[in-house]
């Protein structure tokens, strides 16, 4: 489903990616694990097209269609979906609003019927429900004075409403408390299926707890240095990334 | 000095020009070496932006109305609403007018105000009285759509009594030079004044508003909420003088102006004054100018929507909390519907 090869990006003057590859098949939940400074957020902000993230070379598709010839919103209708670590307060526009506009857009890039008011309400008011989000909060507008614990949730509200099939997790655990975890987790869990493929980012294995991959990567200096089974993450989590991080300096 | 003074007499060396501290930023002498013929009279068509929202009205076609006369005088008792239809279609001329409107003790007046030109390269000099009595409310709408080429300038001076309330909104894409000015003198006693104010300036365009609220006696309220967006080139200003006279304690004032700035050459000049001369009193203001949030751009396309529309819908959220004060909702219909026109044309 996912597919990088080779890829290498630039922020400003320093390449951070270097010669990273990667497949997600449809259908897994690959970790990718990581010192601080490995190029985690790198990653995921290249694949969803942020400005300023120059890829000099290498590939990356989604079910054999290049996504890095396309604008950020381009690859959301296509099925990408980035958690932000930190997500942005949109002043001024209602939480139901922005995923209203959203969707709706996503539709017509795809050639789809919008989606109308009774049927959007419906599904949001479900959902907010199985993330315990109080629809009050929807009115208010998108993350504006909400707690870190939150915006995760809104996060993965519009993950399940906007139903992407590549869903890159960037450090989703970071602020949230166990309770917070464990609900979001529940709800990144009811969205695996056959047709999706996740990417998991994180720099401790207390996600993967929640969240269990099928496979893990480490990722030191801006490549992938080490895959394994779920048992790589509690071995980095016993050993720390020192060994990784000396072997790519 | 004042546009109004010039026309009146024909006589260039009256504008107001750089030199006046108060024009620097909207000089108007440098702009125009004599005052243009007097514009033909025209016939007021059609019934204008707030056609909808009132019945009555009353229209000036470049500068008079439809008996002729360049100044109108009206008193309003009981609760109305009122289209002031001020419509320009000349070109290469000049006009002016003046309305004074006292709302009586008790009484409500909803004031729907509208500049609506066609043509070009003319000079228009609007002023308006407003004296709203003992314990009258009035809530005063104002819609500037002038041509690219046109010069306007717009004085109002509000006098309020004790008790009274006066809640103004403007919202303009400014013109050649345009200075939208309101003046209030406020007599504290539990009076309220709200002056707020939406800029929308695209191309080549100049927009101005400029308020001075003047707290003569205790106990008085202001507030003021301005905002708006510059594209292209344009350039806006915005003048808020707060002046809190000795004696007038208990004086609750606030001030904010907030600026987006949408490309590199377009500008914003601001300046906010508080003048206290009292002791007791509680004003603030706030004054931002800047661009907008590129990472929640992003943001927005990240989740599938276009970077045109993720603009328009942050811009459009940015100035939307102005509009949303508008108790009246026909007007606040009228002025969201307004914004979001315009909002297509900064994009």
């Amino acid at each position: 489903m996912l597919k990088i090869q080779n890829l290498h990006v630039r922020v400003g003057e320093t390449e951070i990616i270097k010669g990273l590859s990667l497949d997600v098949p449809a259908g897994e939940v690959h970790a990718v694990m990581g010192p601080n400074g490995a190029g985690k957020s790198t990653l995921s902000y290249s694949l969803a097209g942020r400005p300023g993230y120059e890829v000099t070379d290498g590939s990356a598709s989604l079910n054999g269609e290049d996504l890095l010839t396309l604008d950020p919103s381009e690859r959301a209708a296509k099925g990408v979906f980035l958690s932000f670590q930190y997500p942005l307060e949109i002043p001024g526009v209602p939480g139901l609003t922005f995923l209203r506009t959203a969707l709706n857009a996503q539709h017509k890039a795809r050639g789809e019927d919008e989606v109308a008011a009774p049927a959007f309400l419906k599904m949001i008011r479900e959902q907010a429900a199985a993330l315990k989000i109080d629809f009050e909060m929807l009115k208010r507008p998108l993350n504006v004075g909400f707690s870190g614990g939150e915006k995760k949730r809104m996060e993965i509200l519009q993950m399940a409403v906007l139903s992407p099939r590549l869903l890159i997790l960037d450090e989703t655990d970071s602020g949230l408390d166990i309770d917070a975890l464990r609900i979001v987790s529940e709800g990144v869990n009811a969205m695996r299926s056959p047709e999706r493929a996740m990417l998991v980012i994180t720099h401790y294995q207390r996600l993967l707890d929640y969240i269990k991959p099928d496979r893990v990567h480490v990722l030191a200096d801006g490549r992938i240095v080490a895959s394994g089974g779920p048992e790589l993450a509690h071995q980095l989590e016993a050993e720390g990334y020192d060994k990784y991080s000396k072997a790519a300096a | 000095m004042s546009l109004a003074a010039a026309l009146r007499t024909a006589d260039a060396t009256k504008l107001p020009s750089r030199r006046d501290e108060d024009w620097r930023w909207s000089d108007l002498r440098g702009l125009l070496r004599e005052i243009p013929p007097l514009s033909p009279q025209i016939e007021v068509a059609g019934r204008g932006p707030f056609a909808g929202v009132a019945s009555d009205e009353l229209a000036f076609g470049n500068g008079r109305t439809s008996s002729g006369a360049e100044y109108s005088n009206l008193a309003i008792m009981g609760d109305e609403t009122l289209r002031l239809r001020f419509v320009s279609d000349a070109s290469a001329s000049s006009h002016s007018s003046f309305v004074a409107i006292m709302v009586e003790e008790g009484a409500r007046l909803t004031l729907l105000e509208s500049y609506e030109g066609q043509g070009s390269a003319y000079v228009a000099s609007v002023e308006i009285a407003l004296e709203v009595e003992r314990d009258a409310h009035l809530t005063r709408i104002v819609v500037v759509d002038e041509p690219a080429d046109a010069i306007l300038v717009s004085e109002a001076r509000v006098v309020l009594h004790p008790g009274s309330t006066f809640h103004q909104t403007v919202l303009t894409t400014g013109g050649k030079r345009q200075r939208i000015e309101t003046v209030v003198t406020h007599p504290g006693a539990g009076g309220s004044a709200r002056m707020d104010g939406v800029y929308l300036v695209s191309g080549r365009r100049h927009a101005d508003i400029t308020t001075e609220v003047t707290h003569a006696r205790p106990d008085g309220v202001t507030s003021q909420l301005i905002k708006g967006c510059v594209s292209d080139q344009a350039r806006a200003v915005f003048q808020g003088r707060i002046v809190v006279a000795q004696g007038a304690d208990g004086t609750d004032a606030k001030m904010g102006h907030h600026g987006l700035i949408l490309s590199e050459r377009a500008e914003i000049d601001a300046k906010p004054e508080l003048e206290i001369y009292a002791d007791d009193v509680a004003c603030a203001h706030g004054n931002t100018v800047g661009a907008l949030d590129e990472e929640a751009i992003f943001y927005a396309q990240s989740r599938g929507i276009p970077e045109v529309d993720a603009r328009a819908m942050l811009t459009g959220a940015f100035v939307g909390e102005v509009v949303d004060r508008i108790e009246h909702e026909g007007a606040r219909d009228v002025a969201q519907a307004w914004v979001a026109q315009k909002l297509g044309g900064l994009a």
